[in-house]
Parts: C-alpha cells; sequence; structure tokens
C-alpha cells in the first residue's frame, strides 16, 4: 500500500471513528442521564441540598449540644436564641435546637417508612391489578376509587381514630391513604407495558409471570415510581405533622414538629422563635422534596431533554 | 360510576366501629364502663347483631336521612350537622376564590410577562405555597396581622357578644339576607385569615398549572392568527387564550376542593371556627364515633358532589368533551 493509499484509508475511516467515539460518550445508563439532567436543574440541586442538611442534622445535630431532647430547665424556660441556646428555649426550657434535631430524625423517618409501605403495597396491587386484569382489576380498582374519594388527611384521621392516637399508627395511616396513589400508577404503566412486543417476546421464550414482572415490567416503569415518591415524601411529612399538630400522631415529650408547633401556640407572642423554628423547619423539608421531586420529573421525561 | 362509589364509601364509615381492636362499646365507653352499660349500648348501636344485618339497618337509615345519635349530645346527628356543615362549606367557599382568583391571575400574568421579574417572584411564591403547613401558616397570621396588629380577628365566625340570627348558616348570607351590612363586614373579616390560610396550597397549585397551561396555549397558531387581526394583548390573553387554558386549571380546581374540604379540619382547630372538621375532630376525642361516621361520610359526599359538578362543567367550558 502507497502513503497516499493509507491516507485514502484513514479518510474514509475517519468519520466512522468519529461516530464510534461519539458513541462512547452517548452511551450512558439511563440512570446516570437521569443524574447528569439533574444535576444541571438548579432547583433540583437547592432542594437536595435542603434534604442533605436535615439529614445530617438528624444524625449529627445532637452531638453538638449539651442537652436531651426532654430535658426540662424550668429556670430557662423561652429563652430567646443564645450563644448557649442556638435557637433559643420552650416553654418548659427545653432547648429548640436540640428538639428540631430529634424532630428532623423523626419526620424523615416517618416519611421514608409510610412511602416505603405505600410503594411496597401499592406496587404489588397495581401490578395485580394491572397484569392479570378481569374481576380482580375491577375489584381493586373500585377500592382505590373509593379511598381516592376521601380527602386524604380526613382518611387519616378516621384511621387513627380507629388504632387510636400514635406516632406508628400515624405511620400506617399515612402509608394507607398513599397505597391508592401509588396502585394506579403502577396499574396504568403495567397495562400500556402489557402488550409491549418486548413483553410478547418474553412471553413467548416461556418466561413465568413473576419473573416478566419483575424483569421487564417493574424496571420499565421505574421512572413515574421515582417521582411520585419523592413528592410523597414530602406530602408524607406534612400529613404526619397535621396528625402530630392535631394531637394525633406523636405523644409528648416526642419532639415531633407539628406537635411542637402545636404545643407552643400559646406562647406565640412571647416567643415566636418557639413556632417559627419547627414550622420552618417542616416547610423546608417539604419544599426540598417538592424541588427534587419536580427535577427528577423534568430529568426522567424524554420529552424535556433538548 | 358515583353510585358504587357513593356505597363504597358507607362501607368505609360503617367499617369505622367494627374495625376499632377488641370491643368497640368497651373502647366507647372506657375501661371501668360495666358490663351492663356496654350490653346496653351494644343494643342501642345494633352492635350485637351480625355485620350484615348491621350494614343494612344502617343503609336503610342513610336513604331516610337518618346519620344516627350523638352518643355525646344525645340529638340526632342530622339535626345538629347543618351549621357545621354550613361553616365549613363558606369557609370552604371563600378560600376557593382567594385561590382561584389569586391564582389563575398570578398563573395569567406569570405566563403574559414570561422570566420577568414577577413572573420569578409569583412562582417563587408558589413553589413555597406548595410546600406550606397550613396549621403553621394560620398560627403565623394570626400573630401578624391579630395579635401584633390587630387588624383581623384571630378566631371565631362572628362576633360572639353580637350574634347572627341564623337563617340559612352561611352566616354573610344571612347578614346579607338581613340587610345588616355591618354584621356582614365583621364576619367577612372574620373569614379573611382563615380562608388565605386554607386557600394557599390550591392558589399555588392553581397559579402553577394555569401558568404552564397558558404558555402552551400562547404558543399555538390560533393564538398568532388573533395576534395578526390586531387584537390588544389583553384581549389575546384573557378573552382568547384563557378559554382553551382553563381546562386543566379546571381539574386541579375540582381536585384541589376535596383538598380544601380536608385541610378545613386543620383551619378549624386553629381559627376555633365551628365547622364539620372541627365537630369530627372533637368527637375523636370523646370516642363518639356515630358523629365519626357521619362527619366523615357527609364531607366525601361533598367532595363527590363538587367532583361531579366540575365533570359536568368541562362540557360546558370545552362542548367537544361529551358524556
Amino acid at each position: 500500500m502507497t502513503i497516499e493509499e493509507k491516507d485514502h484509508k484513514d479518510q474514509r475511516l475517519a468519520p466512522q471513528q468519529q461516530l464510534l467515539e461519539d458513541e462512547d460518550i452517548e452511551v450512558v445508563s439511563p440512570f446516570r442521564d437521569a443524574v447528569r439532567q439533574l444535576r444541571k436543574n438548579r432547583m433540583a440541586v437547592a432542594g437536595f441540598s435542603v434534604i442533605v442538611f436535615f439529614i445530617l442534622l438528624g444524625i449529627f445535630g445532637p452531638l453538638f449540644t449539651p442537652y436531651t431532647y426532654d430535658g426540662q430547665v424550668l429556670t430557662n424556660r423561652l429563652l430567646p436564641p443564645s450563644a448557649e441556646n442556638w435557637l433559643g428555649t420552650d416553654d418548659v426550657g427545653r432547648d429548640l435546637f436540640t428538639r428540631v434535631a430529634y424532630g428532623a430524625r423523626i419526620s424523615l423517618m416517618v416519611g421514608f417508612f409510610a412511602v416505603t409501605g405505600a410503594l411496597f403495597f401499592g406496587t404489588i396491587l397495581g401490578v395485580i391489578s394491572g397484569y392479570y386484569g378481569r374481576w380482580i382489576d375491577m375489584l381493586i380498582s373500585r377500592i382505590f376509587d373509593i379511598l381516592l374519594a376521601f380527602p386524604s388527611i380526613l382518611l387519616a384521621i378516621a384511621i387513627v381514630a380507629i388504632l387510636g392516637p400514635s406516632l406508628q399508627n400515624a405511620l400506617i395511616a399515612i402509608a394507607i391513604i398513599n397505597i391508592p396513589i401509588f396502585g394506579r400508577l403502577v396499574r396504568s404503566k403495567v397495562i400500556s407495558l402489557r402488550e409491549e412486543e418486548f413483553v410478547m417476546a418474553a412471553r413467548a421464550q416461556g418466561m413465568k409471570n413473576g419473573r416478566i414482572v419483575m424483569h421487564h415490567i417493574l424496571p420499565n416503569s421505574l421512572a413515574p415510581i421515582i417521582v411520585q415518591a419523592t413528592l410523597g415524601f414530602g406530602t408524607a411529612i406534612l400529613e404526619a405533622a397535621a396528625l402530630g399538630f392535631l394531637g394525633l400522631g406523636a405523644k409528648a415529650p416526642k419532639p415531633e414538629w407539628g406537635k411542637m408547633l402545636a404545643d407552643s401556640r400559646d406562647f406565640i407572642q412571647l416567643a415566636p422563635w418557639t413556632l417559627i423554628v419547627p414550622g420552618l423547619s417542616i416547610m423546608l423539608v417539604v419544599l426540598g422534596f417538592n424541588l427534587i421531586g419536580d427535577g427528577l420529573r423534568d430529568a426522567l421525561d424524554p420529552k424535556m431533554k433538548n | 360510576m358515583l353510585i358504587p362509589v357513593l356505597f363504597g364509601m358507607t362501607l368505609i364509615t360503617f367499617s369505622i366501629v367494627h374495625l376499632i381492636p377488641g370491643n368497640p362499646a368497651q373502647v366507647i365507653l372506657g375501661e371501668t364502663a360495666t358490663q351492663e352499660a356496654i350490653n346496653n349500648l351494644e343494643e342501642n348501636m345494633g352492635l350485637n347483631k351480625p355485620y350484615f344485618v348491621q350494614y343494612g339497618i344502617y343503609i336503610q337509615d342513610l336513604l331516610q336521612g337518618d346519620l344516627g345519635t350523638s352518643l355525646r349530645s344525645k340529638t340526632d346527628i342530622a339535626q345538629e350537622i347543618w351549621p357545621y356543615i354550613a361553616a365549613t362549606l363558606e369557609l370552604t367557599f371563600f378560600a376557593m376564590i382567594f385561590a382561584v382568583f389569586v391564582g389563575t391571575n398570578a398563573g395569567i400574568i406569570s405566563a403574559w410577562k414570561q422570566n420577568s421579574l414577577f413572573d420569578y417572584v409569583a412562582m417563587l411564591i408558589a413553589l413555597v405555597g406548595v410546600s406550606m403547613p397550613i396549621f403553621w401558616l394560620g398560627l403565623m397570621e394570626q400573630w401578624v396581622f391579630s395579635q401584633e396588629l390587630g387588624w383581623l380577628p384571630a378566631t371565631g365566625r362572628e362576633n360572639s357578644r353580637d350574634p347572627i340570627e341564623p337563617i340559612t348558616y352561611f352566616y354573610v348570607l344571612d347578614a346579607l339576607l338581613q340587610l345588616d351590612f355591618s354584621r356582614a363586614i365583621t364576619v367577612l373579616k372574620h373569614l379573611i385569615l382563615p380562608s388565605i390560610a386554607l386557600g394557599t396550597i390550591p392558589m399555588a397549585i392553581i397559579a402553577r398549572m394555569t401558568r404552564s397551561s397558558m404558555l402552551e396555549v400562547m404558543k399555538s397558531d390560533y393564538i398568532r392568527t388573533v395576534e395578526a387581526k390586531g387584537a390588544g394583548q389583553f384581549i389575546i390573553v384573557y378573552k382568547h387564550a384563557l378559554k382553551n387554558a382553563v381546562i386543566p386549571v379546571l381539574t386541579v380546581i375540582g381536585l384541589q376542593t376535596g383538598v380544601l374540604l380536608g385541610g378545613a379540619i386543620l383551619t378549624e382547630t386553629i381559627f376555633g371556627w365551628p365547622g364539620i372538621g372541627r365537630y369530627v375532630f372533637d368527637a375523636i376525642s370523646f370516642r363518639d364515633y356515630p358523629v365519626i361516621q357521619s362527619g366523615i361520610l357527609v364531607v366525601a359526599f361533598f367532595f363527590v358532589i363538587i367532583n361531579l359538578i366540575v365533570d359536568l362543567l368541562y362540557t360546558y367550558i370545552d362542548p367537544r368533551i361529551k358524556y
């Protein structure tokens, strides 16, 4: 081969190589792609930072204070924020920073377990309903309709009225009211995927229903479920705080944010910080999850890609 | 669709008593109740009959408008419930007016003046509003506007020393019917803070929905045609674009009304508003289960009816939709 010929060949190869290199860059998993999209979204990053802050506050916050969440010092009642009590004290002299930090643990845990529970049962019911159809679909869908026909907080109150007021029962109630939301979502995804060619191919290969659901249907319905779970996290925290505020959730001296608000409402003029701090915490955490949820929705939606 | 859902709802409210762990009569009467008292209550509430018979009686009673008897006040719930319902509906109505008026207009202007300062501020407020715990917002309102500034009353529906003669129990309407304008203004003043607290989340959601819906419509061909005809911006936005943008907004409004009915419980607790939420909530601490059952059923019933009205409104606004 002469040099000229070789050059010519290289030139012919070049665009192809270029293409290969481009593909190398473009081949990223949908997950990494979503993360990349999300990192570009400033609002989502802000929301993420807020949540990380509260997680760190919940884990490490109590290590930074010499107080316990239920340690009452009656001589220190309703002190304004100071070097000793960073966020002030409440009506029985408990340190507010310590209580808010422990409260972060409670709220995030309630959100986590309520969403996980609702997600677990909602997914099972949604898959059964969407995949098997017929009478079982009719039955499950009607139950979802009925549960969604109640205003959610009212249904939660009814469930707590049955089970008795406690943090655990509030958590159960919040999980139950969120089941139909996840259930319906999963059902609609399963129904649209059930008729897809790759599912039919799997079936033709003799794959069992359980495997088809676990390996083909669920992984492909993940995007909207993740978005809903993130948004649901915020809602669950808000609902838990509402139940706590009504005295149907956490019991004293547990520093649940909603309960803290209810306990301090008489001191609003005397010591506004006792209300501002827990209320602002609830709002920020919920806002954080809403921002991440909105960001995820945009990141996972193929239509939004530029 | 409506009938099975309504029946399903009665099944759930019926089950509230029967799902109580242990003996319901014992739980209602407390630990110290005698066996005789328990037997009496079981007899009165029909708890000693088989479930199917009990449910049959429950439905029969409901169809005749009998909501049971309150264990606390010993009166018929159907007789005493109306003032509470009226109070909640009045509050919900004003909260919705606030939410729809402020929400749609903020959304429209944000879309119209996209990326302006107004747009950014309005959407920031909407974003915070969606995440707002309404009980906290209510407490903050009370602190600022009634305790610190003294502009508005913090609790109640009216001046308790100068009560209104109730006719419909919608106090604004009652005062107006009696041509008593000073009392009507007093009632309206009592409504402002709770309506804003209750209406904030729907307002925020409506604003965001209106904005995105308007942005989509404003890009369409017919809007360009109207522009080409030389119509003014105001006419384009409010007459032509809004008509098509309003349908998704209407769905949100329907859904949010249910949220309002639920949220009313929290708002009523904070503002001492004698509504149905407060009625049910008080019944919980007295273990007055018939009131809990009927109160929840009535609220859910209104929720279903409101969503039905919204569905019917679609056909009016968009004649392409037919049922």
